[in-house]
């Protein structure tokens, strides 16, 4: 979230789209209806009218998997009716920068960007680029007329997003649209705010990426980025998936969202190089510029006195990717199927169940030689030698199953989906033998360490230099009580010497108050650049408790922590006007009072822009310091274009010759790949678009509720909804139990007719779409009346960009079990 | 006057009361006093399931819980939980809990509990023993890469900022490149 929860009261709009939230994050509805009270309009677009549907001014169906197409409509509508912000679009996007002229568009190309490959399935960039005049500065026209200017190239973009045409993709009626896109910009003036509220609805697509983009488009024409009630907010769906995204337990990046390095980078200094942004825009203060002060104090971290000036402070010691090599998820899995990995950690996770296509991820499990699954109850990735179709006899994959701790019975922090980092205590113990995870780390860390002390190995040197100072240690040197304030101090970061910043002496050994104090010389540590300022000199930030609001609007600055720098709104400082005054004085989330920022943390403390020598543009961590309506970072092109999902109803694109998204990977094409990969599109044996959502009783895979006999005896087993109509084709009724099979797997539901689905008019033929939940197993209820993962269904195939599986759009058919 | 439970109760008494509702309210009356939060010690925490992130309060008496309920002092939720949130008390009341370490050998049948110290030690061998067999210096191309290519690694956004951050630290000490977790997907 660039904003936060309680600042959903703020807004003057909600949309609440690719989310469910009154019941997926119940409790965030608290906020929806404070605004409402307040008297703001909520919208609600789902293809299934939900709970937050039922509290909705305005709901509207759309099929799934064609956010893009409704949403690149609401851009025509505003651009077409004048309804953008325009002194916002003009000073913090960059909508006037010049385009390459080479550079062309779907609505030219059939369907592609210019630059692609077919056969690569990859696009070559060279034509998504600025102009740029004899200094190197990219050349702008504020005027916003120019036919090559951002602002014009989407303006011709979106034009081809007619009502018409967005209608006849999306199945919402024209009224709809209208009266959505109407309400949604009127908050294109300074005095009003809209906010979006997203999940996985939007995430899990091949075109994921680009739907978020095209609200972050809408959202920036509108004004609605740093300022109260604004905003784009993903509405995270673990206590902890913010924190563990933040400390990168992910193929791609390193803590603090600082990249993994590849093999092409074989020195630190061909790493920094390559990663640390260079821009000659001279008002931008292109913050990633310090990537190399974040490197060095995290291999500091990592390596502690080991990590010297003279060896690259380790930079060696870290693991390197191929370039180009993705591992991520669907990889992962797919190298596994194919006999990759001998060893496999499944930790806290069950991607037997939450992994797409489970079918071939259960299958994969079984080429593994050992796994260790931890976990606090027993699930179906620990126990998939057992079960359906599984010969244990032939299994080999031997499985070390370690009972851990639950939140409750161990110390630590966990950050919210606002990047709130709050503190949590051990109440109890752990029952019988269970151990805090970080107590299980600790512990394979140090045998692993032993053996390699005493044996020899292969390339012992990063696991014998890592630093590893969490606790009071034993004579041998091993952590006796892993100690969670030790670490949660070093991912703050320390002096490592006496150093004077910025006009200030600090000692060694004292806590970095600031990520700004952090340097690229080894004088610093820091774990994760983000949290610096989590834990300093003042105390545990992250245990506050105090209920201050100052500004009024809900900020609560010294609860608890947020990053960056306890700044709770980002981007705040395009919330004023060029002389530093909040644009909207009902809701000032900052103001300059002529010597510095008062209200939130600003980002950054420079003057405001009238003060042109000395100030900064709001947006400082993009290089030239706008936000980006033309993103040409991305592999699927620089706007945001609609294609259909892999699997779909309909045999073509109704824009254009270009069906799905034509930079994914794919895993079966042709009759080629694996039979699990499989996908069939407009298949009269898979007639129907089904989607799979969550139920508020359960959580994720159901591992943690499905063993709670509460939550079990109200939502007790998986089911489909279904259409009456739907229901009245196929003579099924309430209650009976149905087969909901895709080209990939079968699994059991309980039918529930209803009214919260109604076919589609779509290219002017019907189509049906029914929705399962996701969280039930086969392992638990043990007596299998919950039925198993209905990702026994979903397809095996990621968005362009992030490779997050396609599981909210895909094609079933229905019969009666 | 407003009437609450508790000066209902005081005001009444359980044996006045007797005659007219036909039984008798004394036991209620000596629960209420007693409530078994009373005194018990307060723990805070916060939500285990979705990031919302709401405040929780845990009542524990000698070593076990016996109430959880929402804080009201928490600004996100002011004291309210959703069902999940509500039942955090079954999460540490529960009987089907993984309380032992065990151990599927190839081929068995079924789980064996084991000790900790043998399930830590055999599974620190089989790290080194697939990490010395699969550890590439060199990849293709000649370039130094250090990485493990044997195992692969999934989890966990349930677990504590603390302890994500130790764990992809020691992963990554290890040469492990497949790190990804519940934010992939």
């Amino acid at each position: 979230m660039t904003n936060h929860w309680i600042d959903i009261r703020n807004a003057d709009v909600i949309l609440i789209m690719g989310s469910n939230a009154a019941e997926n994050h119940p409790i965030s509805f608290k906020w929806v209806m404070e605004a409402k009270k307040r008297g703001a309009k909520l919208i609600s677009v789902d293809p299934r009218f939900t709970r937050t549907s039922a509290k909705a001014d305005i709901y509207a169906p759309l099929r799934s998997g064609t956010d893009i197409a409704f949403l690149n409509g609401m851009i025509k509508y505003i651009i077409d009716n004048n309804l953008y912000d325009e002194f916002y679009v003009k000073h913090y996007t960059n909508a006037p920068f010049l385009v390459n002229p080479d550079f062309k568009m779907p609505g030219e190309l059939d369907g592609v960007f210019s630059g692609y490959d077919p056969v690569k399935r990859k696009y070559d960039k060279s034509t998504w680029s600025f102009q740029k005049d004899e200094n190197g500065v990219i050349k702008k026209d504020f005027s916003l007329q120019n036919p090559h200017c951002v602002f014009q190239l989407l303006k011709k973009h979106v034009s081809r997003y007619t009502l018409e045409m967005v209608e006849k993709i999306t199945g919402t009626p024209k009224d709809k649209l209208v009266e959505i896109y109407k309400t949604y910009a009127s908050t294109g003036r300074p005095d009003r705010s809209a906010t979006i509220m997203y999940a996985m609805g939007w995430t899990q697509h091949t075109v994921g990426t680009q739907i978020i983009r095209a609200m972050a488009i809408i959202q920036l024409l509108l004004g609605n980025i740093g300022v109260a009630g604004g905003g784009v907010n993903a509405l995270r769906g673990e206590s902890n998936v913010q924190g563990s995204t933040d400390h990168c337990l992910l193929f791609h990046i390193l803590p603090g969202y600082l990249k993994t390095p590849r093999a092409s980078q074989q020195t630190l200094k061909q790493y920094n190089d390559k990663y640390t942004p260079k821009t000659k825009e001279p008002m931008s203060a292109n913050w990633w510029g310090n990537y190399p002060k974040y490197s060095v104090s995290l291999l500091k971290a990592f390596f502690g006195k080991n990590a010297t000036k003279e060896n690259d402070f380790g930079y060696e010691w870290l693991p390197k990717l191929d370039d180009g090599q993705n591992a991520s998820w669907i990889m992962l899995f797919h190298e596994m199927y194919l006999g990759k990995f001998k060893g496999f950690f499944a930790w806290g996770q069950n991607p037997a169940c939450s992994g797409t296509n489970a079918g071939k991820v259960r299958k994969a499990l079984a080429k593994l030689e050992w796994m260790v699954n931890v976990n606090i109850f027993d699930n179906e990735t620990g126990s998939f030698w057992r079960g359906p179709d599984m010969k244990p006899e032939e299994i080999k994959t031997e499985v070390f199953q370690l009972p851990a701790a639950a939140s409750c019975e161990k110390e630590g922090s966990i950050t919210n989906s606002g990047r709130w980092a709050q503190w949590r205590y051990k109440a109890v113990d752990p029952p019988g033998e269970a151990k805090p995870d970080s107590w299980i780390i600790n512990e394979l860390y140090w045998r692993v360490r032993k053996l390699y002390e005493k044996e020899g190995g292969t390339y012992p040197e990063p696991i014998l230099n890592l630093d590893w100072s969490y606790g009071p240690k034993n004579p041998e040197g091993k952590v006796i009580k892993i100690d969670p304030h030790e670490i949660a101090k070093e991912i703050n970061g320390y002096f490592l010497e006496d150093k004077v910043v910025k006009g200030r002496l600090f000692k060694k050994g004292t806590l970095v108050p600031s990520f700004a104090y952090l340097q690229d010389d080894g004088s610093t540590s820091s774990g994760n650049w983000l949290y610096c300022g989590s834990y300093t000199e003042a105390g545990n930030m992250m245990a506050r408790r105090s209920k201050k609001d100052p500004t009024g609007i809900g900020l609560y600055p010294e609860w608890a922590w947020c990053w960056p720098v306890n700044r709770r709104i980002l981007y705040n400082r395009a919330s004023v006007d060029e002389y530093g005054r909040p644009r909207n004085p009902k809701k000032p989330v900052i103001y300059w009072n002529g010597s510095k920022w008062v209200g939130d943390v600003p980002d950054g403390g420079w003057p405001p822009l009238v003060n042109k020598d000395k100030t900064r543009l709001a947006f400082i961590m993009k290089p030239h310091g706008v936000a980006h309506i033309f993103g040409p970072g991305r592999k699927d092109g620089p706007f945001p274009e609609h294609y259909e999902p892999l699997e779909c109803p309909i045999e073509a694109n109704p824009l254009h010759g270009t069906r799905i998204n034509p930079a994914v990977k794919l895993f079966y094409e042709n009759g080629k790949g694996l039979p699990e990969d499989i996908y069939l599109n407009a298949d009269k044996r898979y007639p129907y678009v089904a989607t799979t959502y969550r139920v508020t009783e359960h959580w994720q895979t159901g591992v943690l509720t499905r063993h709670l006999p509460w939550q079990l005896e109200m939502m007790p087993q998986n089911f489909v909804e279904i259409s009456e109509e739907l229901a009245k084709e196929k003579g099924i009724k309430s209650g009976d139990k149905v087969i909901v099979s895709s080209a990939r797997g079968k699994v059991w539901a309980i039918a529930i007719v209803t009214k919260r689905f109604k076919p589609f008019k779509i290219m002017n033929t019907t189509v049906h779409q029914v929705g399962l939940p996701w969280c039930f197993g086969w392992q638990y209820p043990e007596d299998g009346s919950g039925g198993d993962s209905s990702n026994l269904l979903t397809p095996t195939i990621g968005d362009a960009n992030t490779m997050i599986p396609e599981t909210k759009a895909f094609m079933v058919n229905i019969e009666k079990a | 006057m407003e009437v609450s439970r508790r000066t209902f109760l005081k005001a009444t008494g359980g044996s006045l009361l007797a005659g007219i509702l036909g039984f008798n309210l004394k036991p209620a009356r000596s629960y209420a006093e007693t409530l078994p939060i009373r005194y018990a010690k307060e723990t805070t925490t916060i939500c285990p399931f979705c990031a919302v992130g709401c405040g929780i309060i845990v009542h524990s008496q000698n070593g076990k819980v016996i109430n959880t309920e929402g804080d009201p002092d928490h600004p996100i939720n002011e004291g309210s939980l959703c069902s999940k949130g509500a039942a955090l008390y079954q999460i540490v009341n529960n009987p089907v809990r993984l309380t032992k370490p065990r151990y599927r050998a190839p081929g068995a049948k079924e789980w064996k509990e084991v000790d900790w110290d043998w399930a830590l030690d055999e599974i620190a061998k089989r790290i080194k023993k697939t990490r010395d067999e699969t550890f590439v210096r060199r990849n293709a191309k000649g370039q130094v890469v250090n990485r493990c290519d044997g195992i692969a690694h999934v989890g966990s956004a349930a677990l504590d900022n603390e302890e994500c951050y130790i764990l992809q630290k020691w992963l990554r000490s290890l040469g492990i490149v497949y790190i990804e977790h519940q934010a992939r997907i």
